[in-house]
């Protein structure tokens, strides 16, 4: 498979009156054509931050994406080097983003229709009435039941769902090769959430496109990702193919995140697993181990020095001292909770 | 002699004129009751009256029809005293900590202004009570001096299970006491409101969207479609045996968090969204969405019927 994305050491930070916050620090990864991945963490955590960077839809400042960060394009463009002409053409054309909130994200004095022929009008060059062909196209693709008369809705006349729906008519209009969705389905309820993870499917499979989904909801991963990225306090502690990380997984903090949900396995009224603390400070400087002060195996090396990736795999890489020869042995099985049947 | 069950939900109805002569029936005949330290919990898709059901038991709106008995009382037909007496004894916890705060008071005075109302305590015992109350949600007395807007989201959900418990009441409507939280702050919210009902004997109504979570905490669960409750039964046969088919559909829709189990499980898709509440559909109200749907779904409504033990369920199909 080709990259279609490569981010290498992307350093973020936003600067505020109370001082520099390190948002996002370190983060590399591929992304190639057709695939999915899923970036999963806290609120927080610094991965809407890196989603948006690729489109550079952070303001800057107060954001700073730091000198050496790379995100290249495609095997040749930098995006963070891009100039605001080619940023224009960019966006949307090449990579666009779906979000959280559909009630918010849509233009309300706008028809639905009118919102997804200008982004044709102006990627695509149609005119008025190419682009109400195509946008009527376009909702029938996203499974809007009569688009001829949708087309003229306002956003407020549609449910949550359809507004989703929407938003994807939009992000696919002009065959991206990236859709980044930020949270697509936090806002709705589950039986909308599974159609809206089967039309995200579909869609991969039917145009080849790459998927970054950023969510927080692992049961959402696990139906979805081909990778799955762990963020914590800015930096990629842990990444792996989705079976890797469910149920290969050695970091500590990805157990937590794994036993915190409750399963219709398990009895009820049981002590769900909860992870006491916070996440640290992003302004003040960072010692050691980011997670070391809410980790339950830490040791002293991991108050003083940042741990080194590990390579497990080709896939499956992780940065934490338990995996040094000298770290005592925790056993996997003991501490995530078996896989259910049924 | 105290009753067994200390919420009984009677026919109750709560219409909505929305001008035009048209009616919005968002709770329509439900019935239910919830028994002393028993935790009911009610599911459904946004729109379904699952909040509008809460705060009509708890007399925030007046019902159309129908009675709920709170310890044997009307609430809605109470005197004077035994309103307050009910405002004490049954508390609400709100889905979003941010707007439920008032941001101008300090975390004492929101704690602390419920038992103005309903204890004559002195300042010393006001101030010791509040203490002991951050204490028991899992915060400390420094708390009390500061405003919401210095707290996360999980700290400010605690402050509203302190206040809810400050006027010691018997039963609490949680209405998606947790869905505005992240995942592990969502388990340590639960794992408290579990402590606590374990510790006081509370009664809960836990109003929810997130099925798995739902489960997790209740005894009971209802499922609730466009004002109606179609399926309520012990938490645990609702999961492993669901009767109606709205049910077994919701149940399908949650992710698993295991990949093995996604990529083999068959999903029951449910077409369309729900209809709006204004002009259900006769008959049964999910006939239009049901795979299984009969001719007579679109003209009888189904009733609730004991199919099992404690096992309810409103479908043609039984």
């Amino acid at each position: 498979m080709e990259k279609i994305l490569e981010v290498k050491d992307l350093n973020i930070s936003f600067h505020t009156y109370a001082g520099e916050v390190k948002a996002v620090r370190g983060v590399s990864f591929d992304l190639h054509r057709g695939e999915s991945l899923a970036i999963v963490g806290e609120s927080g955590c610094g991965k809407t931050v890196t989603a948006k960077s690729i489109m550079r839809l952070l303001k800057e400042p107060p954001a700073e994406i730091k000198p050496g960060s790379q995100i290249i394009f495609d095997g040749k463009e930098d995006i963070v080097k891009m100039n605001r002409k080619r940023l224009k053409s960019f966006r949307g054309a090449d990579v666009s983003m779906i979000f959280q909130d559909p009630m918010t994200s849509l233009n309300p004095t706008m028809t639905v229709g009118k919102q997804i022929m200008e982004t044709l009008q102006i990627h695509k060059g149609m005119n008025k009435i190419e682009a109400k062909k195509e946008a009527i196209e376009l909702l029938k693709i996203v499974n809007i039941p009569n688009p001829e008369v949708r087309i003229n809705n306002y956003p407020h006349q549609l449910s949550g769902g359809m507004r989703q729906r929407v938003m994807i008519a939009m992000a696919i209009s002009c065959n991206p090769k990236i859709l980044i969705a930020d949270e697509p389905t936090t806002a709705l309820d589950v039986t909308i959430q599974a159609q809206i993870m089967d039309l995200l499917n579909e869609l991969k499979d039917k145009f080849n496109t790459a998927i970054i989904l950023i969510t927080h909801d692992l049961g959402v991963v696990a139906n979805f990702a081909d990778k799955v990225q762990v963020m914590y306090a800015g930096e990629i502690i842990e990444r792996g193919t989705r079976e890797e990380i469910f149920y290969k997984s050695m970091h500590p903090y990805t157990w937590a995140l794994l036993n915190s949900v409750p399963r219709l396995d398990t009895e009820s009224k049981q002590e769900l697993y909860s992870l006491g603390g916070t996440p640290p400070d992003l302004i003040l400087p960072l010692k050691g181990c980011a997670f070391s002060s809410r980790c339950e195996y830490a040791m002293e090396i991991c108050l003083e020095r940042k741990p080194e990736t590990t390579q497990l795999s080709p896939t499956h890489s992780l940065c934490c001292w338990l995996q040094h020869p000298d770290a005592p042995k925790v056993n996997r099985s003991e501490v995530v909770r078996g896989e259910i049947n049924g | 002699m105290a009753k067994e069950n200390l919420v009984e939900v009677v026919n109750l109805k709560k219409y909505f004129n929305v001008g035009k002569n048209k009616v919005l029936k968002a709770v329509d005949d439900v019935s239910f009751n919830i028994k002393r330290g028993e935790t009911l919990g009610l599911v459904g898709e946004s729109g379904c009256g699952k909040t509008t059901c809460g705060r009509t038991i708890l007399g925030l709106y007046d019902a159309t029809d129908g009675h709920v008995y709170f310890d044997g009382k009307d609430v809605h037909a109470m005197g004077k005293k035994d309103k307050l007496n009910f405002k004490k004894d049954a508390q609400m916890i709100f889905q979003d900590p941010y707007a439920s705060l008032d941001p101008r008071m300090t975390i004492g005075e929101i704690i602390g202004e419920g038992m103005d109302v309903h204890f004559n305590l002195s300042n010393k015992e006001r101030e010791e009570k509040i203490n002991e109350l951050l204490h028991t949600v899992g915060l400390n007395q420094e708390h009390a001096s500061r405003f919401p807007h210095e707290l996360s989201g999980g700290q400010r959900q605690r402050i509203g299970i302190a206040r809810a418990l400050a006027v010691e009441p018997k039963f609490i409507v949680c209405d998606e006491p947790i869905s505005a939280l992240d995942v592990s702050i969502q388990a340590q919210i639960v794992n408290l409101l579990i402590k606590l009902q374990n510790e006081m004997g509370l009664a809960y109504l836990f109003i929810s969207h997130d099925l798995s979570m739902v489960k997790h905490i209740s005894d009971r669960v209802g499922v609730m479609y466009l004002g109606s409750i179609v399926e309520l039964a012990p938490s645990a046969n609702i999961y492993k045996k669901p009767l109606h088919p709205y049910t077994k559909a919701l149940i399908s829709a949650i992710p698993i968090p295991d990949p093995k189990i996604e990529d083999t499980r068959k999903r029951i898709k449910l077409e369309g969204e729900v209809p709006s509440p204004i002009n259900p559909p006769a008959g049964c109200k999910f006939n239009k969405r049901c795979v299984y749907a009969m001719d007579k779904c679109s003209q009888i409504t189904p009733e609730l019927k004991e199919l099992e033990k404690d096992h309810f369920v409103a479908c043609h199909l039984y």
